[in-house]
């Protein structure tokens, strides 16, 4: 027998939680969050450097404090059913209901039906595999997040002589972390010619601790045999390809890899939803609303966040948006209008906005390089809508233009929304 | 005299700031900045630079091992490498709430290190 419920969310991290709550706020009452740790919480469990809620709380937290302003309300709601060490397997979207297959120790397989459903499933490391190192391959190499939850959760530290590659925050945060675990972080090696990571995090990981940051630099081997016991480093060219006679051995006994995040996307692609190449997310309205009603998407699944706080408020309107499409409030005839990005804008999520909104959109943005003194434009056609100037844009750090219903509601038929940048001198 | 480097992380523009040291090791130039928070960040770096910190502590008969802690406020940044140390040596009992003390006055800082997670 199915189980039915109005609002099924899948994830338990800070966009699950904050997406269960905005749609209890908003009246629905039976909704079932399933997680498939055994804690609530998300990434952010591992995540005890501060810094989080800046934007959202006005104060400096720690991921695990931050989790928990979400996870105190989740557990105390009645409206919340949370089932924990619960696996989803498969959603398969329906005319009326969505069927959501999921599986746990106790109850065996489970088959539930939902009138919508939430995907907030969050992002993973790349894997090594979507490398190309030469060499051996030995015991020490592990994902900078993998190395986090071994030091920070479990306390067992997996080396001390340590070289990072790629300088992405999670790698510069565990930069400092083995530091002050007593490791020896040798450097860290960037492939491009700058980081992606945080100036701050530049200045408050590496330099306060003389851990040098080698840019257009990368691994070119690995040795050992059972154990890591070095590797290869090397200068790359314009084109990222290795300098031959700039090869240099570094030894070691741990390699992080601090490479980037992808969306975990197998359930959203096995429901046959459409994906952004570009994000590796769902393609979303304003609500968040994949392109099969009922069934939306927030935090990292949907495009890789590098501030919680704008997971939090994105998976705020996915909830919203769901408690809209159950209590038949939503538009039955949305008009939508594309946006796209351009002249090294990456892209814009949402990838659709509906011209019958009453309140304003935020249209999240991302550059694909730095750009100094430049002004970031949103337009229809030849018009400009509306345009920010910025002391400096940057890949790794998230922008957003807002444009409102009056707006909207004026763009001519087939009109598109495009983001662009320029720089100035 | 002599002379100092570092990037203002006052804003993310990030600029890289020289700053020319007196005989007293106190700020006597900066160059580099695009505007006046730049000095003030010069000042502070160069004077009393502080940081927050943040760790982990052993936990005894808890159901988690570690608890995150974080210090209460930004400790002077030449003390980071103590306060580690001294984190890595503490020992907690469980239960932990968040905002327990688990380290008074960390090595006599005046700060007090605080749990930012909870264990039963
Ligand atoms: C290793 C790592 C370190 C990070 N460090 C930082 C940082 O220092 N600062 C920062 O601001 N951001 C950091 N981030 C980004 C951070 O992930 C986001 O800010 C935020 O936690 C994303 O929230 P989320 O809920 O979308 O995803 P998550 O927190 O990843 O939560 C997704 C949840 O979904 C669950 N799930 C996935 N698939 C299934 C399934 N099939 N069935 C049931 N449950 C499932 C997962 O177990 C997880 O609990 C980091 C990310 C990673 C991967
Ligand atoms: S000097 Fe001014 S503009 Fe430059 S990084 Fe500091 S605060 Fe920003």
């Amino acid at each position: 027998m199915a189980e039915n419920y109005e609002l099924i969310v899948v994830g338990g991290g800070p966009a699950g939680m904050a997406a269960a709550l905005e749609a209890e706020k908003d009246g629905v009452t039976k909704i079932l969050l399933l997680e498939r740790a055994e804690t609530l919480g998300g990434i952010l469990e591992q995540c005890i450097h501060t810094g989080f809620g800046l934007h959202y709380f006005g104060e400096e937290l720690s991921g695990p404090e931050y989790a928990d302003r979400f996870i105190v309300p989740t557990e105390q709601s009645s409206a919340i059913e949370v089932k924990l060490d619960t696996m989803v397997l498969e959603v398969t979207p329906g005319e009326n209901a969505h069927q959501v297959l999921a599986i746990n120790k106790t109850d065996g397989l489970l088959e539930l039906n939902a009138r919508a459903v939430i995907l907030a499933m969050g992002c993973r490391e790349r894997p090594r595999g979507a490398l190309n190192i030469a060499g051996t391959r030995p015991a020490g190499v592990l994902s900078a997040g993998t190395a986090q939850k071994y030091v920070n959760m479990d306390g067992y530290l997996p080396g001390k002589e340590v070289v990072i590659l790629g300088s992405g925050d999670i790698g510069l945060i565990m930069a400092r972390r083995m530091t002050f675990e007593g490791a020896h972080v040798k450097m860290v090696c960037e492939l491009m010619p700058y980081s992606s990571g945080l100036t701050r995090n530049i200045v408050q990981c590496l330099d306060d601790f003389d851990i040098p940051l080698k840019r257009s630099c990368t691994v070119v081997a690995i040795h050992g045999t059972e154990r890591l016991e070095g590797v290869t480093i090397a200068k790359v060219d314009k084109n990222r390809r290795p300098v031959p006679g700039t090869e240099a051995f570094v030894p070691c006994d741990l390699l992080l890899l601090s490479v980037g995040l992808i969306p975990e996307n197998e359930l959203t692609r096995g429901a046959g939803i459409e994906i952004d190449p570009v994000t590796a997310g769902a393609c979303v309205s304003q609500d968040r609303e994949t392109k099969i009603p009922g069934v939306f998407a927030c935090g990292n699944v949907l495009h890789v966040h590098d501030l919680v706080d704008y997971v939090t408020m994105e998976s705020q309107l996915a909830g919203a948006g769901a408690a809209a499409y159950i209590q038949d409030r939503a538009d039955k005839n949305p008009d939508y209008v594309g946006t796209h990005g351009k002249n090294g804008v990456r892209y814009v999520v949402p990838q659709r906005v509906n011209k019958h909104v009453t309140e304003n959109v935020k249209l999240y943005f991302r550059v694909g390089q730095v750009y100094k003194n430049a002004v970031a434009r949103l337009r229809a056609g030849e018009t400009v809508l509306t345009q920010r100037k910025r002391a400096r844009l940057a890949p790794g750090e998230m922008e957003d233009l807002t444009v409102t219903p009056e707006q909207l509601s004026l763009l001519p038929e087939g009109a598109e929304l495009t983001i662009e940048v320029a720089e100035g001198k | 005299m002599s002379e100092r480097n570092f990037i203002c992380v006052a804003c993310p523009m990030g600029c890289e700031l020289h700053v020319a040291l007196d005989e007293k090791g106190g700020v006597a130039a900066v160059t580099g900045n695009n505007c006046k928070r730049g000095v003030a960040y010069a000042q502070a770096e160069t004077t009393h630079p502080t940081r927050s910190f943040h760790s982990t502590v052993r936990v005894e008969g808890g159901n988690a091992p570690l608890v995150s802690v974080k210090s209460r406020a930004p400790v002077p940044k030449a003390m980071l490498m103590d306060c580690a140390k001294a984190t890595r040596a503490a020992k907690a009992k469980a239960p932990i709430a968040i905002g327990d003390v688990l380290l008074a006055d960390v090595c006599g800082t005046g700060i007090d290190l605080i749990a930012t997670n909870r264990v039963s």
